[in-house]
C-alpha cells in the first residue's frame, strides 16, 4: 500500500512539475494542485500504514491509525484550496486585461537587456526606446 | 509569570482584522482599530522582550496541551527582539499608508488584510512548532498575495502570478520537508525534533537541512533562489513594498537561523555550503543593482545583497557570528523599511521612481533626500551609520573565524554598494533628469505629512539604533549565546527533568 501511494506521490509531482513549467496560467494552477495532492498524500504516509479509526473507546490503542498527519494534511488542503481560488481569480484578470493567460516577460529585464544589445547606439535614442517599451508597457 | 502575554501578537491583529471588515463603510473607524491594534502589539513586545531578555525563554502552550503534544509558543530572545522591531515597522508603515490618500492603500481591503499580514509575521516569531510555522508562513503569504496584487493592474497581475506560484511552489517543498521529517522522527514541535534529529543517520540529516534551507531560502531571496523578488516588490504600492522589504524575506531569514541552529547538531551544520551561499547571494544582489534603472527594482536588488550579509553571519556558526547576525537582521529591517518609504516618496513627488526622469530633489525637496541620507549610508556601511557597526560586528566575526575569502567579498560588496548609493544620489538628487519628468500638479514640497513624519520616524529610528548601539549589541550576543546552545530552549519548551 505505501509503495502505492509513494509511486502515486511521485506521478502527482512529476505531472506537476512539468505542467508548472508552463506559460498559460491555467495549467499552471493545475500543475500546483497536483503538487498539493501529492504533497497531501506524502503527509498521509508518513503517518506510517493505516489502522483503525482513532477514537478512544471505539478499538484498541495498539490498532489506530495515526491521527497527527491526517490533520495536518487537512489544515493543507485548505491552504491550498484557498490559494488555488486566489490564482483562478487572477488568472480570470489576467484574461480580462489581455484576453489570454499567458505569463510575460518581465517589462524592465526586457528593457535592460535591450539597453545593453543597444550600447553603441547614441544615448538619445537609447531613451527613446525606454520611452517606447514604457508606453508599451503602459498598452500591455 | 505572566506567559498569556505571548499569543497577543497574533490574536490582536486577527480580531483586529474581523472588526476591520465588519466597520469597511467606514474607513476613519477602520484606520484607528489599525493603529490601535499595532500600537498595543509594540507595547507587548517590549514588554515580551524584557520577560525574554529576563527569562531567557517564555513559553506558551497552546489549550494548555504540553509540549511535545500540543502546539507550543516559544518567545526567546531572538523571537523578541524580531517581534519588537517588526511590530514598530508595521505601525511606521501603517501611518504612512494612511497618509498615502488616494492609492491602494486606502482600499476598504487595505486594513484587514494588512493586519492578517501583521499576525502571520508575528506568528512566525513566536511559534515552537514546524507546523504551525508552515501554517504562519501561509497566513503572512496569502495577505502578501492580496496586497501586492490589490490594484489589479496589468502589471501587478503579472508580478503577482510570478510570485504567488514561487511561493506556492515553496510550500509544497516546506510540506514535503515536513513529511518526511515526520516520518523520520514522528514529531514536528522544534524542540521535540532537536532532540531527535541527532539520532539520524548524518545523511539523512544533511538532507534535511539542505531541504530547509531551499524551502526558506525561496522566501529569503538567496542565490540561485530570488529571481522573483526584484520582479514582483517594485509594482506594488508604495508602503506594501516597503514592508515586504523591511519584514517578508527577513522572515525567511529567521526560520534558516532558528532550523540550522536548533535542529542541526555543529556536525550536520552546512556551514561551508552557507558561506558560499552567502557570499554569491551578496555579489549577485550588488551586481544587479548596478544595472538597473528603476528605483525601487535596484533597492530590490539590495535586499538579496544584504540577506547575503546574515546568511555570511551564520554560516560561521561561531556565538560572534550568530550575534552579529542578530544585530545585522534589526538594522538592515529598520534601513530597508526607510529607502523604500522615501522611493515611495521621490514616486510621489517627482512622478517616476526611474534614475534617469528623476533629477535635482535636493534642491526641490531636501526633505526627502535627507531622509535617503541617512538609510544609504548605513546600506553602504559607512561610519557612523547603523550600517557601519552591524557590517563591523559581522566581519569582525568572520576574521576570527579566519574566513579570509568572504570577508574580502563582504568588504567588495560594501564598496560596490556604496558605488550604487552615489549613482543614486548623483541621479536622484544632484542631477538634472535626463529625460524631461512628468510634472505632477498639485504636488510640490515632500509629500503629505503623516508620510513625511513615518519616513522621518524610522530614520530617527536608525539614528538611535546607532547611539544605542552598545546595549543592543549586548542583546543580540545575549540571543546568540542562547542560539549557539539550543540546551536552553530544549529545556524550556520539554521541561528540564525529561
Amino acid at each position: 500500500m505505501t509503495v502505492l501511494l509513494a509511486f502515486t506521490a511521485a506521478m502527482l509531482f512529476g505531472l506537476g512539475t512539468w505542467l508548472l513549467l508552463q506559460r498559460r496560467l491555467t495549467r499552471i494552477v493545475v500543475g500546483l494542485g497536483l503538487i498539493g495532492h501529492g504533497t497531501n498524500i506524502l503527509l498521509l504516509t508518513s503517518g506510517g500504514g493505516g489502522g483503525r479509526p482513532p477514537v478512544i473507546g471505539k478499538s484498541d490503542k495498539s490498532e489506530f491509525a495515526d491521527p497527527l498527519p491526517q490533520a495536518l494534511a487537512l489544515t493543507a488542503i485548505v491552504i491550498t484550496f484557498g490559494v488555488t481560488a486566489f490564482l483562478l481569480s487572477m488568472a480570470y484578470r489576467s484574461w480580462q486585461l489581455t484576453h489570454d493567460d499567458v505569463v510575460a516577460d518581465d517589462l524592465e529585464d526586457r528593457m535592460i537587456s535591450r539597453r545593453r544589445r543597444d550600447s553603441d547606439v547614441a544615448d538619445v535614442e537609447a531613451a527613446d526606446l525606454e520611452r517606447q517599451s514604457d508606453s508599451a508597457g503602459d498598452d500591455e | 509569570m505572566i506567559n498569556s502575554l505571548v499569543p497577543l501578537p497574533i490574536v490582536v491583529p486577527l480580531l483586529a482584522a474581523a472588526l476591520t471588515i465588519v466597520f469597511a463603510k467606514f474607513r476613519v473607524v477602520q484606520q484607528l482599530i489599525a493603529l490601535a491594534s499595532l500600537a498595543s502589539i509594540v507595547a507587548v513586545s517590549v514588554a515580551l522582550l524584557a520577560q525574554a531578555d529576563d527569562e531567557s525563554v517564555v513559553i506558551m502552550d497552546a489549550g494548555g496541551w504540553a509540549a511535545p503534544l500540543g502546539v507550543t509558543y516559544v518567545v526567546d530572545r531572538l523571537s523578541a527582539i524580531m517581534l519588537v522591531t517588526s511590530s514598530i515597522m508595521l505601525l511606521v508603515v501603517l501611518v504612512y499608508a494612511i497618509g498615502q490618500r488616494g492609492s491602494e492603500a486606502t482600499h476598504p481591503a487595505f486594513s484587514p488584510i494588512y493586519l492578517v499580514l501583521a499576525a502571520g509575521v508575528s506568528a512566525s516569531f513566536i511559534t515552537g512548532d514546524m507546523f504551525n510555522l508552515f501554517v504562519a508562513f501561509e497566513m503572512m503569504l496569502a495577505a502578501s498575495y492580496v496586497l501586492l496584487t490589490l490594484g489589479g493592474r496589468p502589471d501587478q497581475v503579472r508580478s503577482g502570478m510570478t510570485y504567488v506560484v514561487i511561493s506556492l511552489v515553496a510550500s509544497a517543498l516546506f510540506i514535503t520537508a515536513l513529511a518526511l521529517l515526520y516520518s523520520a522522527t514522528g514529531t514536528v514541535n522544534m524542540a521535540d525534533l532537536a532532540e531527535r534529529i541527532p539520532e539520524l543517520s548524518s545523511g539523512v540529516r544533511t538532507g534535511f537541512s539542505l531541504l530547509l534551507i531551499l524551502v526558506f531560502g525561496i522566501k529569503a531571496g538567496l542565490f540561485p533562489l530570488f529571481f522573483w523578488l526584484p520582479d514582483s516588490y517594485p509594482t506594488a504600492p508604495g508602503p506594501v513594498t516597503a514592508i515586504f522589504a523591511g519584514l517578508l524575506t527577513k522572515v525567511g531569514v529567521y526560520a534558516i537561523i532558528r532550523t540550522q541552529t536548533l535542529l542541526f547538531a555543529p556536525d550536520s551544520q552546512q556551514g561551508t555550503a552557507l558561506l558560499i551561499i552567502g557570499g554569491l547571494t551578496m555579489l549577485v544582489g550588488v551586481l544587479g543593482a548596478l544595472a538597473q534603472d528603476d528605483l525601487k527594482r535596484l533597492l530590490s536588488f539590495h535586499i538579496i545583497g544584504q540577506i547575503g550579509y546574515m546568511i555570511f553571519g551564520l554560516g560561521l556558526f561561531t556565538v560572534a557570528g550568530v550575534s552579529a547576525v542578530v544585530f545585522y537582521i534589526v538594522q538592515t529591517i529598520l534601513v530597508k523599511t526607510n529607502l523604500f518609504l522615501v522611493a515611495g516618496l521621490i514616486d510621489r513627488h517627482a512622478g517616476s521612481s526611474r534614475l534617469s526622469r528623476v533629477g535635482g530633489l535636493v534642491r526641490s525637496a531636501p526633505v526627502i533626500a535627507f531622509c535617503f541620507a541617512v538609510p544609504a549610508l548605513s546600506l553602504a556601511g559607512l561610519p557612523p551609520s547603523s550600517g557601519f557597526a552591524g557590517k563591523f560586528a559581522l566581519i569582525s566575526a568572520g576574521l576570527d573565524a579566519e574566513q579570509w575569502l568572504i570577508v574580502s567579498v563582504a568588504l567588495l560588496v560594501s564598496l560596490l554598494t556604496l558605488y550604487s548609493m552615489t549613482k543614486i544620489w548623483a541621479a536622484v538628487f544632484w542631477g538634472d533628469p535626463e529625460v524631461e519628468p512628468v510634472q505632477v500638479e498639485g504636488r510640490t514640497g515632500a509629500g503629505p505629512s503623516l508620510m513625511v513624519a513615518a519616513t522621518m520616524a524610522t530614520v530617527a529610528l536608525s539614528i538611535a539604533f546607532v547611539i544605542f548601539a552598545g546595549p543592543i549589541y549586548e542583546l543580540a550576543e545575549r540571543a546568540g549565546n542562547d542560539l549557539t546552545n539550543p540546551a536552553v530552549y530544549i529545556d524550556a519548551v520539554l521541561g528540564a527533568d525529561r
